[in-house]
């Protein structure tokens, strides 16, 4: 069983190094068949965004120039007021249909459906497309439920037998669940975290698997996720509400009415507008730092992926060299990046327990050396 | 770049998955798996100290069963030495009581033999006087008067035997 996972992982491992290669390849190379003599440049910031942004259709592989992909649907609301659904693969390869159509590359919302308006002018309507990061979080969430409910079926059907204890998978999901609630939950949150830990869990078990997911290279995964910040902030903004609503008195009398000297905070409420300041800066930072370590990570290994493609100019002594070198590197960023994947679910559950936490605190003297 | 613009569509999407999932997991995923392991760790904790208070009676229980084993034996051995000393002195008595039993029985054995002598003594005496004096009344009665004689001669054997 542990031979077996260390395999898998190595297989996954190296396989993400060579499809996401192959993948990242391919594409820029048939599609410049033609302008391969115009420009002889690798787009390189192209390949990386198609890959780290959303996009309408899922896109998995193109073969001899033939595009193999998954058509998501569109949700669109015209400017007239009236909603369309339709398949995305009718507004490929620059097609319209019914008016909307994909902005082309270097125009305004780049990659977005647009349509024209009855003034001649371009708008953007609002468009709650089924996209590919939506169809990833959807996989994701059917996948994270399998799992826990997985694990909670076995217990329950032992239906309270206090002598059964897991073994294997269960017992490391098990293990996994009770490290995060003893080691995080419970230190930050204090006395009532058992109020907290279903939702914390849930986020963390929510990053940990999109994150897992996001660093496979092929469908079902890689859907950069938790690498798109309407994601993060929406983790974010749900951390930011059990703060704020199931706050005690005593959270919102340091906010609104701190102890400080009474010029601080009466004729100019300088302290609240600071403290209030933070209220907003709390999900601000779990929003950015979760997104910008994800898309940092996808980006790096995205590069190195490309120097194979872009040291082909540089002669075939220099390629292999900078193949082997970038085959290297990307093992060892995957590596990296799923250390980061458990890091950062990690991290931001342990923020949202000490968030909550500060916002449970009891009232006691010694208030002064809590704060610092 | 539309990367920092958060999509109004994928947050919608996320808004409803996360809603989903945490919905899915909080009723019926994180509370068994903890609620389980918590009781569990309740039962042990619970065992372990019903376990170390078994412990600590047995220890308690043994050491009065020691106790009560020495003291059983201190008083046996009491009870024995009491016993042979109570033997040995109801044989010393009885052998006193014997003894002394025995001498007093000899003494008024003695006593009587002496009695008894004394009396065949006085006896043979007055006997002896008797026929003395009837001698010597027959012997004096012709010369002497009987009854001064008699005296006289009664005299003379008191000093005969005590000499």
């Amino acid at each position: 069983m542990k031979h077996l996972r260390h395999i898998l992982l190595l297989l996954a491992v190296l396989l993400s190094g060579v499809l996401g290669g192959g993948v990242c390849g391919a594409e820029p190379v048939e599609g410049e068949i033609g302008e391969a003599a115009k420009e002889e440049k690798l787009d390189v910031v192209g390949i990386i965004f198609d890959h780290i942004n959303d996009s309408y259709s899922w896109h998995i592989a193109t073969v001899n120039g033939h595009h193999i992909e998954i058509p998501l649907l569109c949700i669109v609301r015209s400017e007239e007021g009236e909603w369309h659904a339709f398949s995305s693969a009718k507004v490929a390869h620059n097609h319209s249909h019914k008016g909307f159509y994909i902005a082309p590359k270097g125009e305004k919302w780049e990659g977005k459906l647009v349509a024209m308006g009855k003034d001649g002018e371009l708008y953007r309507p609002l468009d709650l497309s089924f996209t590919k990061n939506a169809a990833g979080l959807f996989i994701n969430a059917f996948v994270i439920i399998a799992l826990i409910l997985g694990v909670a079926g076995w217990y329950r059907r032992r239906k309270g037998d206090i002598y059964a204890v897991p073994r294997g998978f269960v017992g490391a999901m098990e293990m996994l669940i009770m490290s995060v609630e003893d080691d995080l939950i419970k230190p930050s949150v204090g006395k009532d975290y058992k109020r907290y830990s279903p939702y914390l869990l849930t986020a963390f078990f929510v990053i940990f698997v999109n994150n897992l997911m996001g660093l496979l290279p092929a469908f079902p995964g890689g859907a950069n996720t938790t690498g798109n910040i309407a994601v993060t902030l929406i983790m974010a903004l749900a951390t930011m509400f059990a703060v704020n609503v199931f706050g005690n008195k005593e959270y919102w009398k340091e906010i609104l009415w701190p102890d400080v000297p009474i010029w601080m905070k009466f004729p100019i409420p300088l302290m609240p507008v600071i403290e209030l300041f933070g209220v907003i800066s709390k999900p601000f930072a779990l929003t950015v730092r979760l997104f910008a370590n994800i898309l940092a990570g996808h980006t790096v290994i995205l590069a190195l992926t490309c120097l194979v493609f872009i040291s082909v100019s540089m002669g075939t002594t220099m390629n292999i060299v900078m193949t082997i070198f970038s085959v290297l590197l990307t093992v060892f960023m995957f590596v990296l990046e799923l250390m980061v994947a458990y890091i950062q679910a990690y991290v931001f559950t342990m923020l949202s327990s000490v968030f909550i936490g500060l916002s449970r605190k009891e009232h006691h003297d010694g208030k002064k050396h809590n704060k610092e | 770049m539309s990367l920092l613009t958060p999509d109004l569509g994928l947050l919608f999407w996320m808004l409803l998955s996360f809603l989903i999932v945490f919905g899915a997991l909080a009723k019926f995923g994180f509370p068994i798996i903890t609620g389980m392991v918590d009781r569990r760790r309740a039962h042990i904790e619970e065992s372990l100290r019903a376990a170390d208070e078994a412990r600590a009676r047995l220890e308690g229980v043994e050491e009065e069963a020691q106790k009560m084993l020495s003291e059983a034996t201190k008083r046996s051995s009491e009870i024995l030495s009491a016993a042979v000393a109570d033997s040995q002195r109801i044989v010393d008595s009885a052998r006193e009581k014997a003894e002394a039993d025995t001498t007093a029985r000899m003494e008024a054995a003695r006593n009587q033999i002496e009695i008894e002598k004394q009396k065949a003594l006085g006896e043979m005496r007055a006997t002896v006087a008797m026929l003395s004096v009837d001698i010597a009344e027959k012997v004096l009665r012709s010369k002497i008067d009987t009854e001064k004689e008699g005296e006289f001669i009664d005299h003379l054997i008191d000093e005969a035997e005590n000499s």
